[in-house]
């Protein structure tokens, strides 16, 4: 975020409420065992990724960067698909 | 260091549009990425190809405990922020408060790993591989040695960052007592924070891979 920058204030306590939330949703939910593992692993991920996105947009300040900079943040996404496609080609 | 002198190396690069310090650690971290992917993809594969060496995360680790070290590591990414923010108000005494409430988050946060090591080697669940091979002779091993090895290299190179971080936030603490932030320079808590949150979101990937699936 450039100083000075005027932007309404960031919303750290909801975001911060938010992650808790999505951690305890986490806890128990991975215990789960009625549901299948593969629905188990996927729906983790899905909120490890959206607590993670939450973090970097409202913490991280990249809600209020310019976008050249979300391109370089995004940068390593191609890669790390990349990395973890040809690791899960060696396992099936 | 006047202020004129510190906010020089603020002015934003006609490319980027971000200063240079700040494009720095980004680009930094976007390393980190890539080096935090290689040791998650080493774990999924070695998990995967050789699940007898794996033991259900459950049955080894503490779950519990970990659960709320994660609370005290998201805690501190709000307190990093409230300082920046504070800062950014011109308000010294809140920048103070919320970086010092940050080390300490930071600081328990190791704390509790270490305890968690002290624990799970006790209780035979060791990173040395060749320990597992050698069998008996070094009591009831439990996990498997590829788990105690991935598991101690993702968490304990986690944990390395953070001991780091928590000496860079006294360093910013020291700065900041001194009086050297104000509303118009505040680039190294900006840069500190960034480092600081991004070890935040590597634990939030680390607590579920590692120890929920």
């Amino acid at each position: 975020m450039s100083a000075g920058e005027a932007h309404k204030p960031p919303p750290y306590y909801a975001v911060w409420v938010g992650l808790l939330v999505l951690t305890i949703a986490e806890f128990f939910y991975a215990f789960v065992s009625t549901i299948p593992k593969v629905w188990i692993v996927i729906g983790l991920m899905a909120m490890a990724f959206l607590k993670a996105l939450m973090v970097a947009v409202y913490y991280m300040h990249l809600k209020w960067e310019p976008k050249r900079l979300w391109l370089l943040a995004a940068a390593p996404i191609p890669l790390v698909m990349i990395l973890i496609f040809v690791v899960l080609n060696e396992i099936f | 260091m006047t202020t004129q002198a510190m906010t020089a190396g603020r002015v934003p690069m006609p490319g980027m549009k971000v200063y240079n310090l700040k494009l720095g650690m980004w680009v930094f971290l976007l390393s980190e990425v890539m080096f935090f992917t290689g040791l998650i993809g080493s774990y999924i594969i070695l998990r995967f190809a050789h699940p007898e060496h794996f033991a259900n995360p459950g049955e080894v680790l503490n779950v519990n405990l970990t659960a709320i070290n994660t609370f005290l590591l998201i805690c501190s990414s709000v307190t990093m922020v409230k300082a920046y923010a504070a800062i950014q108000q011109g308000d010294q005494q809140g920048l103070k408060k919320w970086l010092l409430f940050t080390i300490l988050m930071g600081a328990s946060f190791v704390g509790v790993q270490v305890y968690e090591y002290i624990q799970l080697v006790g209780e035979g669940f060791v990173p040395m591989a060749e320990l597992y091979a050698a069998g008996e002779a070094h009591g009831e091993l439990i996990g498997g040695p590829l788990y105690g090895a991935t598991f101690y290299t993702m968490t304990g190179f986690h944990g390395t960052h953070v001991s780091i971080g928590v000496g860079c936030l006294c360093f910013t603490y020291w700065r900041a007592a001194k009086g050297e932030y104000t509303a118009d320079s505040l680039g190294g808590v900006e840069i500190m924070g960034l480092y600081w949150h991004f070890v935040d979101l590597v634990w939030i990937i680390l607590f579920t891979i590692v120890y929920l699936i």
